[in-house]
């Protein structure tokens, strides 16, 4: 551990721990939480760490509690997160629209586990990704990202500081229980090679007409904290670029979300990460994001030595989607293999942006365990199988 | 003379115009509303306060009262229904320097934000929430809330109300608060030196305000206008300092107990935190 109480070195650590050490890394400094299986993990070791390094943990009451905590904390100047599972992740789904239109930096970890309701708490599941897309009320836009591993949870938990601040608004981590707690070989770099993305603060001084909610040319405004003598009015009802409420103009309305949306929809190139396995040149894409990504790996390596031409497109960023890769793969692939722990979210948009140029096929699991990678090759020879003998196409199996 | 004494009586600026956002008034209240009363009560105590107005944050919920933090010209957070009191702790633990204060209503901190009301008050979380209690649900137009009367009448309790309301002195007491007061919006000296001692108080410091609803609450239940509903709620009033706010129930019609409950010192959370890591 550094003087500053930070850690730098190799480490065996688990998923959870990994990503409560990359938000110190990151400059966190404010945790409010409530115990969740399998997030509890991220609270016990922030709560251990933060006073070591200046910051302050909270146990909240309620899931709603803790992330209206952290939009509290975030506007008194702090990097603020909070990590949950499914039950308190739609708890959250209110402030976290609160967060959105209020422009408000944060990071939100969603260890999932399987579902609905109380379901397996001590098993994975990725049965929370269209309600991280849609979970909260009104039109918006999100970003959301998924590891892999503890590694990747580590890294990524640190971009989606930057994101947050970058983009001011509330940032998923949407892991899951196997990566959560997966105890694996984690590298934790010197703190002056992590990159830190300060907020953006106002150019003018107080008495000079800081209007809070005046972007930038990227659509992104300035962002004042409590206490700074700006005096802003900061609300969840849409408003005008003072922040002052206007919640009969429809003009208003269609400007805020429009803004709210364009920031994040318009700089997708540089949110959207994939990581590509032998794509180009491959009749069937296994289109797969955190812990079915690893789960992918072996079934499209056993499917590639029976001569098949087979890629891997590991979605990083689930949110904001891969659109424009997954529409220009569709004109040039067969089929797209879409493995995750639901019955089919992230399979309806690949499927929508295929536009029926190219199959998808669902490789569904309920949840409480991670695919057995025979039915993920066996996906994948049955869709290059009618690829070589189309008259078979007409027994499609289920999707 | 005569015109050195007019220009004296006559100023361009009200004193309290640096406190209220002007651009934003007219405000959205009704008429004979009792919250026009408290914020004035308040502004006066923020400016007899010595404190650097610009560390102090207002954060609302939801409803008539809700709007408060967005009429007063300082850092002002109007959030969700119910969820003041945890973005206030956000606040307040994410920069201690600031002086944080909810100003909310019955329905926003005693139903939908109960549960967060007396765990802010049980951690002795530093915070002074004015809780402005008309007895209904003002903004949705007169519903039954968590404080209304037994037997009063609303437009969801049209046959008198079954429930029993929350003493929200008596809550706010047993849950842990340093701090309890109750007046009504007509007690403005006594409410703006309650709202002084709150905001000075180290803790968890809570003053309720019975303030008329004429539109609603008074309507159904047949108290007149404005003015008689003021009335009525100040002259059923008794001042009884250091009560047992257990016995401070209000009943419809029935006496109003008001004073100042609680006073007492103990270690904040940021205290108990701070000897607890060292």
């Amino acid at each position: 551990m550094n003087d500053n109480g930070i850690l730098q070195g190799d480490f065996f650590i688990d998923g959870d721990t990994a990503c409560a050490e990359a938000a110190i890394c990151a400059g966190c400094r404010f945790f409010g939480g409530y115990p969740i299986t399998p997030a509890t993990e991220i609270a016990e070791r922030m709560a251990r760490r933060l006073p070591q390094v200046g910051g302050t943990y909270i146990q909240m009451e309620d899931e709603i509690a803790s992330i209206a905590a952290v939009l509290g904390a975030s506007w008194a100047g702090q990097r603020a997160m909070t990590a949950t599972s499914g039950p308190g992740f739609s708890l959250m789904m209110e402030n976290l629209g609160l967060g959105i239109i209020t422009e408000t930096p944060c990071v939100l970890v969603n260890v999932q586990r399987a579902g609905p309701s109380t379901g397996m708490p001590t098993l994975a599941g990725q049965g929370d990704m269209m309600q991280a897309r849609w979970g909260s009320h009104g039109p918006y836009e999100i970003i959301a990202l998924a590891p892999s591993s503890p590694q990747e949870l580590f890294d990524l938990t640190i971009r989606a500081f930057n994101l947050a601040e970058r983009y001011r608004t509330p940032v998923l981590v949407m892991t899951d229980e196997a990566v959560g707690h997966m105890t694996e070989r984690v590298v934790i770099p010197p703190s002056e090679e992590i990159k830190h993305y300060p907020r953006r603060k106002p150019q003018v001084p107080p008495s000079d007409g800081y209007l809070p909610y005046n972007p930038d040319p990227d659509g992104v405004p300035p962002m004042a904290c409590a206490g700074e003598g700006y005096r802003i009015h900061v609300t969840g009802l849409t408003h005008n670029e003072k922040g002052y409420p206007a919640t009969v103009s429809v003009e208003t309305q269609r400007k805020l979300v429009e803004r709210l949306i364009r920031k994040i929809r318009d700089n997708r190139d540089d949110i959207v990460e994939l990581h590509e396995d032998q794509v180009q040149g491959a009749d069937v894409v296994v289109v797969a994001y955190g812990i079915s990504a690893r789960t992918a790996a072996r079934p499209v390596r056993v499917a590639r030595e029976m001569g098949l031409k087979v890629g891997l497109l590991k979605l990083v960023t689930v949110w904001p989607f891969a659109e424009n890769r997954i529409q220009e793969l569709a004109s040039q692939v067969k089929a797209f293999v879409v493995p995750e722990i639901n019955m089919g979210q992230i399979a309806l948009e690949v499927e929508r942006c295929a536009g029926g140029k190219a199959q998808t096929i669902l490789v569904p699991h309920a949840g409480g365990g991670l695919h057995d990678p025979d039915d993920v090759l066996e996906a994948i020879m049955r869709v290059s199988r009618w690829n070589r003998e189309p008259e078979t196409q007409n027994s499609k199996p289920e999707t | 003379m005569a015109e050195e004494l007019t220009n004296l009586l006559i100023s361009e600026h009200h004193p309290m115009d640096s406190l209220l956002r002007q651009d934003r008034l007219p405000h959205i209240w009704c008429s004979g509303c009792g919250l026009g009363t408290v914020l004035t009560c308040f502004v006066s105590a923020l400016q007899k306060l010595e404190l650097d107005l610009n560390k102090v944050v207002i954060v609302s919920g939801i409803g008539c009262t809700g709007r408060a933090a967005g009429y007063l010209n300082l850092d002002g957070f109007h959030t969700t229904h119910g969820r003041a009191i945890p973005f206030a702790t956000g606040l307040k633990l994410g920069n201690p320097e600031l002086k944080v204060v909810v100003i909310s209503g019955d329905g926003d901190l005693m139903a939908i934000g109960g549960n967060h009301f007396i765990h802010a008050a049980r951690r002795n979380m530093d915070l002074t929430v004015l809780c402005v209690n008309n007895f209904n649900y003002g903004m949705t137009s007169g519903q039954v809330g968590p404080t209304t009367p037994t037997d009063a009448r609303t437009s969801t309790s049209p046959y008198g109300n079954a429930e029993h309301p929350f003493n929200v002195p008596y809550l706010a007491a047993a849950t842990g608060a340093t701090y309890v007061a109750r007046w009504t919006a007509l007690h403005v000296r006594r409410l703006e030196r309650s709202l002084i001692e709150a905001m000075n108080k180290r803790g968890f410091s809570l003053v309720e305000v019975i303030s008329p609803c004429p539109t609603y609450y008074g309507r159904w239940n047949k108290m007149g206008d404005a003015l008689e509903q003021m009335k009525q709620y100040h002259d059923h009033s008794i001042i009884r300092h250091r009560t047992d706010p257990a016995e401070a129930d209000i009943s419809l019609g029935g006496e109003i107990i008001v004073g100042r409950f609680v006073d007492e010192d103990k270690p904040t959370f940021c205290d108990l935190q701070r000897e607890a890591v060292q």
